[in-house]
């Protein structure tokens, strides 16, 4: 049986060409189901689709490569042509590497990124898998697992709101329940509030210059609206404090915030500041448990982590390498199975046979003791060239090693059938 | 048998440090060596400790070398504690260096052939409560010197800060007020046991610097929670409290 593979990435697919091919996991399960039954060489498949990639993932007898093809091709309908260029196709133990690196998180935009092992299972549980591809994903999944856990390759954080959540969280001891004041309204502040949300913090305070602005904002974070100039009495009681706005100097600054901020008497105080120009006066760093980031020193946080994240990616492919000796290990060993199964039943068709021969001349007592005995004499002498068929199998001399046996037991090709 | 057991001791704990150190330096490939450095090194110290016990008979605390040994092995089993949790684990950063170093100094002090004082389970028990006492003080200072590195991180904005995670600042300055709450308590009940059981015979110098010290943490602790001095300031009183010990107790209590 073989494994092929058909997709599209966004290595070198622009997403006006991905999105054709692009499924949801309902109509992945479909296109696994009709694949997996339409008559052809296809007997299992799974669909792999997010915002990144489409790959289809079947297994099956000789021409299962062409027709993962063609199924891509045809699912991207009238834009095959488009396609086709950006299209990869991959077979076998080739194929199977490409899926550890995929679960791995090693073949995404961002390196290590945590949505894709999750995005991989759903495939897979969604999927029409069989032998080969149930045991293919399983070892992909354990592949992503091993780099989640063994490297650091998913732990820093790939964005600013994120880097500016994981700082709260070096000062913080967890976010739940810590109160954030939200200065002005942006894309970014919007994702860094909406990232401390989903940690636990609350958006507690929206501030904006005029009142209105701020109360439209509030509503969508059930925050208590104030303008920038009542911003000095919220911050007595603030967390974090996130700003963005567009005014041309400091918003948080000067002698009353300074003030406020010196009576917190060390009580940690995060600022993030995404505005450009800087709506928070530097100097506020000075304070005694204020930690002031703007966008250059959030920006270097994130390049440093990506960096990090490269090299713990050579450390993470390490441990796919590894995954994919073990499927190769299990790949050869499934050539000399059934030469092991043949010699393992002829072996019991001859205890069988012979204990059926003097079973009527033991005594009652002393029949179950017999069985046992001579099956585990066969156990034990069958063990060893088991062993060394499977060790064969890996270092390529399997089949070799296969008719050796079936030679010397007297073993047909069509008993293994 | 006990000299085979000092440097095991010294190199597993020294190569524990060296391990974090290279963490720090962003090289984490090796990290689970360096737990297993303090495992090793702790099981070679316990057994070094039960060797001098038995060649003894009883264990030599009331020297420096017994009582630096005894004190490095309370310090490695707290942090041991702690250790196994990953978020914690760099906190022998600060704790390891220390430990090996407090293998050597009582090595230097005395070697391991040690004898007994004989003094009885009273003073056993006084000195064990408050070497458990100072040991709980270096875990503090050690928790207190990491918020200090890690504070001065995020206030210089280091762009390394989250490649090399170590615990919140906040989890940092409760842990050490903990481990300082536990010292104190530890040191008042190994001064009670003390005053109440042994025969003193007059205020001497070791005395007065065991209350002093108890008087610096009752004090950290006081302004603590009165005046609500936590963060750097309360991290620096405790380097301070400790930096106090191993200047003063060593003088007091080991001069002879």
């Amino acid at each position: 049986m073989r494994l092929a593979l058909a997709g599209v990435s966004h290595h070198r697919a622009p997403l006006a060409v991905r999105e054709r091919v692009a499924v949801d996991l309902e109509a992945a399960a479909r296109l696994s189901r009709s694949l997996a039954t339409s008559d052809g060489p296809a007997h299992e498949a799974v669909v792999l689709s997010t915002c990144n990639r489409t790959e289809l993932y079947v297994a099956g007898d000789e021409g299962v490569v062409d027709h993962a093809d063609r199924a891509l091709l045809d699912l991207a309908g009238p834009g095959a042509t488009e396609l086709a260029p950006a299209a990869y196709r991959l077979a076998d133990e080739s194929a199977a590497l490409h899926l550890f690196r995929v679960a791995a998180g090693l073949d995404s935009m961002v390196p290590g990124e945590g949505e894709i092992l999750g995005q991989v299972r759903d495939a897979f549980e969604a999927g029409s898998p069989g032998p080969l591809l149930g045991r293919t994903f399983r070892m992909a999944l354990r592949a992503g697992r091993r780099a989640r856990v063994e490297t650091a390759i998913g732990e820093s954080p790939a964005s600013i709101p994120a880097a500016a959540a994981a700082l709260a969280e070096q000062v913080f001891e967890g976010l739940v329940g810590r109160s954030v004041v939200l200065v002005g309204a942006g894309r970014m502040s919007d994702l860094t509030a909406r990232n401390l949300r989903s940690r636990g913090a609350a958006i507690s305070v929206v501030a904006n210059r005029t009142l209105e602005h701020a109360e439209r904002l509030a509503v969508s974070f059930d925050a208590r609206p104030v303008t920038v100039d009542d911003l000095a009495g919220a911050l007595g009681a603030a967390d974090i404090v996130v700003s963005s706005t567009s005014a041309p100097g400091f918003v948080l600054g000067g002698e009353a915030v300074t003030s406020v901020l010196r009576g917190r008497r060390g009580r940690p105080l995060l600022i993030v500041d995404l505005a450009v120009p800087r709506d928070v006066d530097p100097s506020l760093g000075a304070i005694d448990g204020c930690f002031v980031y703007d966008v250059d020193a959030l920006e270097g946080v994130v390049s440093a982590t990506l960096e990090g994240r490269r090299t713990e990616a050579l450390h993470a492919e390490r441990i796919v390498s590894e995954e994919a000796a073990r499927f190769h290990a299990w790949r050869a060993s499934l050539a000399v199975v059934p030469a092991i199964a043949s010699l393992r039943a002829h072996a019991e068709e001859i205890r069988a046979a012979e204990l059926a021969r003097v079973q009527g001349r033991l005594p009652e007592g002393d029949r179950d003791v017999v069985d046992t005995l001579t099956a585990q004499i066969v156990n034990k002498l069958l063990h060893l060239p088991t062993v060394r068929l499977k060790e064969a199998a890996i270092s390529a001399d399997g089949l070799l090693y296969a008719d050796v046996v079936r030679h010397l037991f007297g073993l047909s090709e069509e008993d293994e059938a | 048998m006990a000299e085979l057991l000092v440097w095991p001791t010294v190199i597993a704990y020294g190569e524990a440090a060296l391990v974090y150190a290279g963490e720090l330096r962003g090289h984490r490939r090796y990290s689970t060596l360096g737990i297993w450095g303090v495992r090793i090194g702790w099981l070679a110290q316990t057994m070094l400790l039960v060797a001098q016990a038995r060649s003894a008979d009883g264990f030599p605390w009331g020297t420096r070398a017994g009582a630096l040994n005894l004190l490095s092995w309370l310090l490695v089993t707290g942090y041991l504690v702690w250790g196994c949790s990953p978020r914690y684990r760099l906190v022998g950063l600060a704790v390891m260096p220390v430990a090996a170093a407090l293998v050597v100094l009582a090595w230097v002090g005395g070697g391991t052939a040690l004898s007994s004082h004989g003094d009885g389970w009273a003073l056993a028990i006084h000195a064990a409560l408050m070497l458990a006492g100072l040991a709980s003080f270096t875990v503090a200072a050690a928790m207190a010197a990491l918020y200090v590195f890690e504070e001065r991180r995020l206030k210089r904005r280091d762009v390394a800060v989250l490649r090399l995670r170590l615990p919140s600042l906040e989890a940092l300055d409760r842990l050490a007020a903990r481990a300082t709450l536990v010292g104190l308590s530890l040191l008042t009940a190994g001064i009670a046991v003390g005053l109440g059981w042994l025969d003193i015979g007059g205020v001497d110098a070791a005395m007065t610097v065991a209350v002093l010290i108890w008087v610096v943490y009752a004090l950290a602790l006081a302004v603590r929670w009165e005046a609500g001095v936590r963060g750097r300031r309360f991290a620096r009183l405790l380097i301070a409290g400790l930096a106090l010990v191993v200047v003063v107790l060593p003088l007091t209590h080991f001069a002879a």
